[in-house]
């Protein structure tokens, strides 16, 4: 460890750091604008200037950038010396030559990177008395807004947009004081992750636009540690509530998930909280088809009757909490508790559950994925389905790169100097898919294939890994050497599958490849996606032998279900329609707990209001098996009560034994990881509601927290006692400490002198490293330990084996990120970009059926009407639906199906101004 | 000893020569006192010079307020700007302390020389906006937040704000 001088203290710091980083870890306050420590340096904005002296005689000493200056042994700086400060100061000053006064009506203000620095430097006075340089701002969509004179040209937006995310659309534009940072014109911005340029941005010129039009400033937020529950990869969060809304989804640090950026499906897609479909009271159908409302003793009595008379079923979901799932599986019964996936989807996930507990090969985390030196994707469009994965593709192509640079014995930080040295090379990224993806820019070579294909690819490399000849010659094999080479090249090879194509063949042929991996002596790592926020978490607390909704369809047929009780889950997402109303009803009583009224809330004899992720607390797994707890940020309205509550409210009712000892959130958790041996480390996700930090609890409300006289001063001028928060260790207070707990108790990041998200370093071991509480989340799947059961041994589930017939399409998948995930696609900025559920064909098969784009196909007998959009990507003889889109749960994946031109089509209106999610064709241009 | 025997007398003088001045009390009600503009009292909302909300719902009173009795929530308006959807002064607690106004970037929030702020029941203490809300500019006369910054709004467009240049073509090279 290098030991360097500043201002006459010797320091031991890190070796490959830059001053800059060193600093700040050491906790002393160097200002600084472009360096970010996910994206590295390029010494643009010149804010962090320090002396550095030659030796100890040198008194003169030169401005050098902190973030451009390795730190090596003996060197000798100075960040108080005049020169520096001066330096420094008139820094700011010129950046805020044209700065447009605007904080007070600027969402950036009490948050801003830009303030913090000002103040830091001490500057004050303008001197300049020339006039300011304006610009116009751009619609860039209904997520963000842009206010382009606040910008003071650090780079990072186009930085982070760009090199960071592989977005085109947004670039630095003109030159010399006229820069400008934009599209080329006015639009959408493209990329899945342009929401993180709220947080990238030091000032206000990119900001959440749906925060812009209910605006609360940071201070007033009500906080607490969050997980994104809008798919499986388990993205931290920190939502912020005020007056009973959520205002906004920040990102929580979580070193090994999703570190400093969210896609927008998680940024943007929690709306849904505020959505004027909640329900607010328990819901009781009378005779005339209407709903009474009803308090909650009287709707716990009703429940409990029905309960009591026996022949209970339980529905679960793979969007609730593991609690309230696992209370319910107590209430209805082991044999009587179905997890809640469709049919097809139980049998994906229970398989990439077991392929991942049985694999030789790691389970990554994100920030593992992005380590991989060769990446194979089989069938999973994880743009789509776990978009902050694909996100970590993007970089874990950059190794190549990396490794370049070792040779020339740069450090990681010089990011404009790795990517001038490197240009367009790039790590092997392999993708096999039944069309386009937007990761294929990035790609050595996309294939489009057909399920059986992409799975007949992998069991050839596979077998051409573990030196067998190929399996299966034909057009494929060339391909699969390619990929072979590449793989075996590799040191840490990296295999992506998951549920999102439909087949249980690819999966199992992922899971091949990647212990043909493990056996040829290589690190291999396999990561199954799977498709919510807590599917894993749920097969594993199912088990495979659960039912499924098939099964309990029969059994209500036959007359063995008299109350069913679905937990938050909108059936008819997860089957055929008709099945689901004959489910329904053939059962006397249907109790559904739910947050927002659905189909299914609407076929229910009794409707629990359900309180959402923001109101409650819960466990999610995975889909890298980590269990990761939720708080809720605010109380619900009304009688909305978490799921856990209701049904634990209703077995103490019914006195069933097994809920006796029963009292809190913490005990529902241990007596689940007590219960069900695949989740036995649930418990250890966060501490329990008896931690202290420091003898104090941690205050949701920032110090600053203004108006709690006034707030409800219009109900009463009577301050009721802050509500006590009985089952968390969090505070509905501004009173507690913030500091240094676990990271799965981090509700805000603040620091004297740091009102930004920037002060998140001062939180952290080192800045950019693991906070210093820990990283959130434990493991459940241990990585590798399995070592070497035969994947073939797992027996994949028969899949509709119809064989191909030239008029018969296969229905495959293609899951949209926004839109396919229920609850987000409800959030108002996402609804904008929803476009409606289509099917893509290739241009030879719509040939064939005489249709072109914007005209209508039915599917099958009836089962669906839908738009046509070719797709010169498509594979011939497979019809790509928007899965998860309304009436999709008619369409069942890999199902071969007649098309046939729509004979009354309507084409739709071409809309105008929302040029995003045209297809996933162009979705990612 | 006898500098400060001199003292006690001078004392004694200059308290004697008080029984001769005018009293200060006056008999409110009766008779009201004079209290200077810059009196702290009831605290209203003004208008700009051109008769427009001036607070822009930045929230900065609120957290200046030292006992936390102010509350709004921002909107943006039609034109462009922002503006308090409500906004709220529990006056029962309020200190007059006038922080508030000093914090406030528009002269928006200003504090009156009224006083007189008497009720039987606290909650009609409770002021909203529709009771805050002056027709005039209150004491500070010509400030006008959205002339000075580079927020455009309807009738102000982007370098029309002071010290402004008119909008940057970007697709111009010329410097
Ligand atoms: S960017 Fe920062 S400094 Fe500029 S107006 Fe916004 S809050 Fe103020
Ligand atoms: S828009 Fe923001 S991030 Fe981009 S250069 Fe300007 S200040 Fe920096
Ligand atoms: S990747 Fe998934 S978990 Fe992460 S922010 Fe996006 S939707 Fe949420
Ligand atoms: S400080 Fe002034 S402009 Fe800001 S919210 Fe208060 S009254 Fe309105
Ligand atoms: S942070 Fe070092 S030059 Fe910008």
């Amino acid at each position: 460890m290098p030991t360097i001088t500043i201002d006459g203290v010797a320091y031991e710091v890190e070796a490959g750091r830059n001053l800059l980083e060193s600093c700040l870890s050491l906790g002393l306050d160097l200002p600084y604008f472009c360096w970010h420590p996910a994206m590295g340096s390029i010494g643009a904005c010149r804010q962090c200037a320090v002396v550095q002296y030659q030796n100890a005689e040198d008194n003169r000493g030169r401005i050098v950038m902190g973030c451009m200056t390795p730190v090596t042994d003996g060197a000798i700086f100075s960040l108080s010396g005049d020169k520096a400060r001066h330096f420094r100061e008139a820094i700011v000053e010129s950046l805020m030559l044209n700065h447009p006064h605007d904080c007070p009506v600027c969402a950036e203000g009490g948050e801003c990177h830009l303030q913090d620095m000002t103040v830091m430097v001490g500057h004050r006075d303008r001197h300049y008395r020339g006039r300011k340089n304006t610009h116009r701002n751009q619609y860039l969509g209904p997520l963000i807004n842009h206010e382009m004179n606040r910008c003071i040209t650090c780079y990072r937006c186009t930085r982070y947009y760009r090199d960071y995310a592989g977005g085109t659309d947004l670039a630095a534009m003109a030159a010399h004081d006229h820069i400008y940072f934009g599209r080329h014109q006015e639009g959408v911005l493209q990329s899945e992750f342009a929401g993180n340029l709220v947080e990238v941005c030091p000032t206000g010129v990119f900001t959440d636009k749906s925060l812009v039009h209910d605006y609360t400033r940071k201070w007033d937020l009500q906080s607490a540690p969050s997980v994104c529950t809008a798919c499986a990869v388990g993205c931290n969060t920190i939502p912020g509530e005020r007056y009973g809304r959520l205002k906004r989804v920040h990102n929580r640090f979580n070193a090994e998930v999703n570190g400093y950026f969210l896609c927008d499906r998680g940024r943007f897609g929690a709306g849904f909280v505020n959505s004027d479909r909640a329900l607010e009271f328990p819901g009781l159908r009378e005779a005339d088809g209407r709903y009474r409302a009803l308090d909650h003793h009287d709707a716990l009595h009703r429940m409990m009757d029905s309960c009591a008379a026996g022949k209970v079923a339980g529905i679960g979901s793979p969007r609730a909490s593991v609690e309230a799932n696992y209370l319910l599986r107590l209430l209805a019964g082991t044999d009587n508790f179905a997890p809640g996936f469709s049919d097809a989807e139980q049998d994906l996930v229970n398989l990439a559950l077991r392929l991942q507990q049985q694999s030789a090969a790691v389970t990554p985390d994100i920030r593992t994925i992005e380590s991989a030196d060769a990446v194979l994707v089989l069938g999973e469009d994880v743009t789509n389905t776990a978009p902050r994965i694909a996100l970590a593709l993007r970089q874990s192509v950059r190794n190549k790169a990396y490794e370049m640079a070792a040779g020339l014995r740069l450090e990681t930080w010089q990011d404009a100097a790795i990517r001038n040295l490197a240009q367009q090379q790039r790590s092997p990224l392999f993708i096999a898919a039944v069309a386009d993806t937007p990761l294929d820019d990035v790609a050595t070579r996309r294939l489009s294939l057909a399920p059986e294909g992409i799975a007949a690819l992998g069991q050839a490399v596979a077998a051409g890994i573990s030196g067998a000849a190929s399996a299966t010659p034909g057009s494929t094999s060339g391909e699969a050497v390619d990929i072979v080479a590449a793989l075996a090249r590799a040191s840490r090879p990296l295999v992506i599958a998951g549920t999102g194509c439909g087949s249980a063949a690819v999966l199992q042929a992922a899971a091949e490849v990647a212990n043909a991996l493990c056996s040829s002596g290589r690190q291999a790592m396999l990561c199954l996606c799977v498709p919510e926020a807590n599917s894993l978490g749920q097969a594993m607390l199912a088990g495979p032998k659960a039912p499924n909704l098939g099964a309990l369809e029969e059994r209500a047929r036959a007359g063995e279900i008299d109350t069913l009780v679905v937990l938050e889950n909108d059936l008819y997402r997860r089957g055929n329609s008709a099945g689901i109303d004959a489910l329904l009803a053939e059962c006397r009583n249907v109790i559904v707990l739910d947050g927002l009224d659905n189909a299914t809330t609407s076929a229910a004899t009794l409707v629990l209001p359900a309180a959402n992720f923001a109101e409650s607390e819960g466990t999610l797994v995975s889909l890298e098996g980590r269990a990761q707890r939720y708080y809720p940020l605010f109380q619900p309205r009304e009688e909305r009560r978490p799921s856990w509550v209701w049904l634990l409210a209703c077995m103490k009712e019914l006195e069933r034994p097994d809920v006796h000892s029963l009292h809190h959130f913490d005990d529902i958790t241990r007596a689940c990881a007590a219960d069900i041996p695949a989740l036995a480390g649930i418990t250890a996700a966060a501490p329990d509601l008896h931690y202290l930090n420091l003898g104090v609890k941690i205050p949701r409300q920032p110090s600053r927290y203004s108006g709690r006289t006034a707030m409800r001063a219009n109900i009463s001028v009577h301050e009721p006692k802050q509500r006590e928060d009985e089952e968390t260790p969090l505070a509905f207070t501004m009173e507690g400490l913030n500091r240094s707990q676990p990271g799965a108790l981090l509700p805000w990041v603040w620091s004297p002198g740091w009102n930004s998200n920037q002060s998140l370093h001062k939180f952290q071991t080192h800045a950019g490293g693991p906070l210093k509480g820990g990283t959130a989340g434990v493991r459940l799947l241990h990585p590798g330990a399995a070592g070497g059961h035969r994947i073939s041994d797992i027996t994949a589930p028969a899949t509709a084996a119809a064989s191909a017939a030239p008029d018969l399409w296969q229905l495959v998948p293609r899951p949209r990120i926004f839109g396919s995930d229920e609850l987000s696609a409800l959030s108002p900025g996402l609804a904008e970009l929803v476009v409606p559920g289509f099917i893509e064909l290739s241009p030879a098969d719509a040939g064939r059926l005489g249709v072109a784009t914007g005209d209508g196909v039915d599917v099958g007998d009836g089962i669906a009407t839908l738009e046509v959009r070719v797709n010169a990507t498509m594979t011939t003889g497979c019809a790509g639906y928007s899965a998860g889109f309304a009436g999709s749960g008619n369409l069942a994946p890999l199902a071969r199906v007649t098309l046939q031109r729509a004979a009354n089509w309507q084409r739709r209106p071409q809309l105008i101004g929302s040029d995003r999610g045209n297809g996933s064709g162009s979705s990612h241009v | 000893m006898l500098k400060s025997l001199t003292s006690q007398l001078r004392t004694i003088w200059t308290i004697l020569q008080h029984s001769f001045t005018k009293a200060e009390t006056v008999q409110y009600p009766e008779q009201m006192p004079y209290l200077a503009p810059r009196y702290r009292g009831r605290i209203v909302l003004t208008n700009d010079p051109d008769g427009q909300e001036r607070c822009v719902a930045c929230n900065l009173c609120a957290v200046a307020c030292p006992v936390d009795c102010i509350a709004l929530q921002q909107g943006v308006k039609e034109d462009g700007r922002w503006y308090p959807e409500f906004f709220r002064i529990n006056f029962s607690r309020c200190i007059m302390c006038g922080m508030c106004e000093e914090a406030c970037p528009t002269n928006a929030i200003q504090l009156t020389p009224d006083f007189e702020m008497c009720e039987y029941d606290r909650s009609n203490m409770v002021y909203e906006k529709e009771h805050l809300q002056i027709a005039g500019t209150g004491k500070y006369h010509d400030y006008n937040f959205y002339r000075v910054s580079g927020l455009a709004i309807a009738g102000k467009d982007k370098g029309q704000a002071q010290h402004e240049a008119p909008p940057i073509d970007v697709k111009s090279l010329l410097p």
